[in-house]
């Protein structure tokens, strides 16, 4: 249900690798920058509990520095 | 574009976070963003030269996965330094259209019936066998294309000259450029430029000979507005029949009638000499004076021949020839002033200003083609002018390959790989790399274009394989061929990537790989040859032209002649074809070195690149101890030629009172097959349109936008009024693009062509005007 973007920072020399970790992540979408070590991330996950599962695998993922949330939308019922 | 509402929630989850990253990193870039779905992940850069013209523009093609998704120009690349024309910025949606060609199509009982690719292979080598042993070796014929890859142009060489013993080759660059390769030879005895592009920054005046650069070589004019802008003391002079975008934008615009480029270009000369702005130094040590045959005709009739004659003449005797060509003798002619006349010869004559000289079309569709190009010569020749950084005379040209694949490989019915088929020698070697006797190569040349589809139309020739080409609209005189191919018992092949007006008349069609969905290499107008890899997978039955023509030619015997296996054959053919070019005038970079580059220049000599020809500064074939050395001639001399001005085939008259001139847009490459389909470029031209001086058109009492009907004396077109458009032709002139095949403007057109190149003259013929 809920659909949240984020502006993703790899670690230090890590973009291709958190390109390759970030795609091959269920209920997630890359747009990685060409110019710059930045990666667009849209999620849309169908239900709370894998909302959830990604947030934490997100955290944890090596490759990653930072994540920051720029779009939020909570889904509704029965969407 | 439908969109669902979680679609567009996500669109713009999408948006926040690009804008965010915008805010945060000034200048950042998503390319692939638009593609967001079914992307793979970064999107992944990957070089090759431009799909459409023959500037040679370096491209990086961003890849998602499999798909090719977005173009950028490459900075690498010296010929347009990250720059790139709306052409190219839009090419990769070329490869996407809906109606691509995926399967082979065979006509039975007179449908095109879809059938594997290997069938309709088969069916293609047994017709080739039937059709030489009813008619004849020379009644089976290869049509290509200057959109040809270098592997593909030298594999229907050696599979028609070397193993079938015909040289019914040919290919469309012979309506593009032949002009400019007879001009190189008979000035200077080899063909392609001296000089490069950097010849735009380095020179002071450009001279633009009946060229639209500013919508054919948009790449190339914005280095010379740039030089003009950045230099401030640079002049550009539009010398053309109409006004245009590149008229605009130069600094001086002079229009002359059609075919008295002639009569200017010796109007030049004549006031170089008068005024002793001969560089006398030059001339005595590096050149000689000759003359050739007069009132040569036009090549309309079947069977036309011509064999110039040159004999030598003196200075005196050139001085003398000139005579009849004064500016105020020409002002006459040509309708360009004295005035004017005296001031382009002045920027020629001035000794401190580096002049280059631009030509394409104007100059080699021309009913004396060869001609003009040698009275060009002739100015930088007298001047001194060339060979060194900023003086060149620079012939451009159209197509991807026209010089790679047409010119070098010599896809001409008279030219082998190195050399022509009329030396013994050639032939020698020629055999020797194939791997076939000598005998099998015909001493004999046998069909230039114009005279191939007069063969097919006449019955001499009974099979035609056309590859990449669109003849069904670029033919001039076109209801003729198009007829001939329609008879009975013709047989025509057609490889391509989508369906045109050439694969309606196909008995057989192939559908092709296009540009990077496969490996191949392309030759610039500058001597720089391309390559590219295979990076998007091709749709469907597709394969390239190249491995078409190896499958039929091992259907026919010649396995031991194409051995090559399918990840190998393109490096494998690159390293046999550069045995031919196996010198310092000539060398071409090894494979290794091309897969690298963004494009290399030829002669590559001890790994370095020529960027000046016959200066020994810059070219190492050159004799040490001469300061020019134009070694396409025996004695190293190049070749001043008096040639007169000469009338066009047809010149308008009483009843057929215009001139039509035909031509290109900046939105579309050549007959629209592939950029119609893109829809921005569609958009932006949607159709084709005829353009009229505002004076003639309240004359016939027509505003813009209205009908109007163009008859010649071979057929009729109704089309919509251009009325101070981008181009603008003086009184008693038309131009009609070509590049729509709703309208067939080639039907209108004459097939009179330069008896020396052979190549047609689409600028020229006389039509009328009517109100539709």
């Amino acid at each position: 249900m809920p659909i949240l973007s984020y502006l993703v920072l790899p670690k230090a020399g890590a973009m291709e690798q958190l390109c390759t970790d970030l795609s091959a992540m269920e209920c997630c979408e890359v747009i990685p920058s060409d110019n710059e070590e930045v990666v667009v991330l849209v999620t849309d996950t169908p239900d709370e509990n894998t909302e959830k599962r990604l947030q934490k695998t997100l955290k944890d993922l090596p490759s990653l520095q930072s994540i920051n949330m720029t779009f939020g939308h909570s889904g509704e019922a029965g969407e | 574009m439908k969109i669902n509402r979680r679609s567009f929630i996500k669109f713009s989850a999408a948006s926040s976070a690009l804008a965010a990253a915008g805010s945060i990193f000034p200048g950042i870039s998503f390319a692939g963003w638009q593609n967001q779905e079914g992307a793979s992940g970064r999107i992944n850069w990957q070089k090759a030269p431009c799909r459409f013209c023959g500037t040679g523009c370096g491209v990086l093609i961003g890849m998602s996965g499999d798909r090719a998704v977005a173009v950028k120009g490459d900075p690498n690349c010296s010929v347009n330094k990250g720059l790139c024309c709306v052409k190219g910025f839009h090419s990769v949606q070329a490869l996407y259209a809906k109606d691509r060609l995926k399967k082979a199509q065979i006509r039975k009982n007179g449908k095109m019936v879809e059938v594997p690719i290997s069938e309709a292979l088969d069916v293609i080598a047994a017709k080739i066998k039937e059709t030489i042993k009813k008619h004849g070796k020379d009644s089976v014929s290869m049509y290509g294309s200057g959109q040809w890859t270098i592997p593909d142009g030298y594999v229907a060489s050696k599979l028609f000259k070397g193993c079938l013993g015909t040289n019914n080759v040919e290919a469309n660059a012979r309506l593009c450029m032949a002009s400019a390769v007879t001009g190189f030879m008979t000035s200077f005895g080899i063909d392609e430029p001296m000089g490069c592009y950097e010849d735009i920054e380095a020179a002071d005046v450009m001279i633009l000979w009946g060229n639209n650069m500013a919508e054919m070589h948009p790449v190339l004019f914005s280095r010379m507005l740039a030089s003009r802008k950045r230099k401030r003391n640079v002049t550009i002079v539009d010398f053309a029949t109409r006004s245009t975008r590149t008229s605009q934008a130069a600094d001086k615009s002079i229009l002359f009638k059609p075919n008295t480029d002639l009569a200017v270009a010796n109007a030049i000369c004549y006031e170089i000499i008068r005024n002793d702005w001969v560089n006398w130094d030059f001339v005595k040590k590096h050149t000689t004076f000759h003359k050739g045959k007069t009132n040569i005709g036009y090549g309309t009739e079947d069977h036309f021949s011509f064999k110039d004659k040159p004999e030598d003449i003196t200075f005196e005797e050139y001085k003398t020839f000139l005579a009849d060509y004064t500016p105020e003798k020409v002002e006459r002619i040509s309708g360009v002033s004295a005035k004017d006349i005296k001031y382009m010869a002045s920027l020629y004559g001035d000794p401190s200003k580096k002049v280059t000289s631009f030509w394409c079309m104007g100059m080699n569709q021309h009913v004396r083609g060869t001609w003009i190009q040698n009275l060009v010569y002739n100015i930088h020749l007298l001047t001194g002018k060339i060979s060194t950084p900023g003086n060149s005379p620079f012939s451009l040209t159209g197509q991807p390959s026209a010089c790679g694949t047409v010119r070098e490989v010599g896809t001409l019915t008279h030219k082998l790989p190195h050399g022509v088929v009329m030396n013994e020698e050639h032939r020698k070697m020629a055999a020797e790399i194939w791997d076939v006797p000598v005998s099998n190569i015909d001493p004999k040349p046998t069909y230039h274009t114009v005279e191939m589809f007069r063969a097919l139309d006449r019955g001499d020739i009974r099979f035609m394989w056309i590859q990449v080409t669109n003849p069904m609209i670029t033919m001039p005189k076109l209801k003729r061929y198009r007829e001939g191919c329609l008879k009975e018992d013709r047989f025509i092949v057609v490889s391509d990537v989508y369906p045109t007006p050439t694969t309606d008349v196909a008995d057989v069609i192939l559908p092709a790989t296009m540009w990077v969905e496969q490996e191949g290499m392309y030759g610039n107008s500058e001597r720089r040859t391309q390559h590219f890899d295979a990076i998007v997978p091709g749709p469907g039955d597709t394969m390239s032209d190249t491995w078409q023509l190896i499958e039929v030619a091992r259907r026919l015997g010649f396995k031991k002649q194409f051995p090559w296996g399918k990840d190998e054959y393109i490096e494998k053919i690159w390293e046999e074809y550069r045995r031919f070019h196996d010198s310092p005038k000539h060398n071409m970079a090894p494979y290794s070195v091309l897969k690298k580059r963004s494009g290399v220049q030829w002669p590559f000599v001890n790994g370095k690149e020529t960027r000046w020809r016959f200066n020994p500064k810059y070219d190492p074939a050159c004799k040490k101890g001469t300061d020019f050395d134009f070694y396409g001639k025996k004695d190293g001399k190049a070749w001043i030629w008096a040639r007169p001005y000469e009338p066009a085939a047809e010149s308008p008259d009483h009843e057929y009172n215009f001139w039509l001139c035909t031509g290109r847009v900046i939105e579309h490459w050549h007959t629209g097959s592939m950029t119609r389909r893109i829809p921005i470029l569609h958009n932006a031209m949607p159709e084709s349109y005829v353009e009229i001086n505002p004076e003639d058109a309240a004359d016939l009492g027509v505003t813009n936008g209205e009908k109007v009907k163009i008859v010649s004396r071979r057929g009729e077109i109704v089309m919509k009024a251009s009325i101070n458009g981008r181009g603008v032709p003086p009184r008693g002139t038309v131009f009609v693009p070509f590049f729509d095949e709703s309208y067939k403007i080639n039907e209108l057109t004459l097939d009179a062509f330069c008896p020396i190149s052979k190549q047609p003259d689409y600028k020229k013929c006389a039509v009328r005007l009517e109100k539709a």
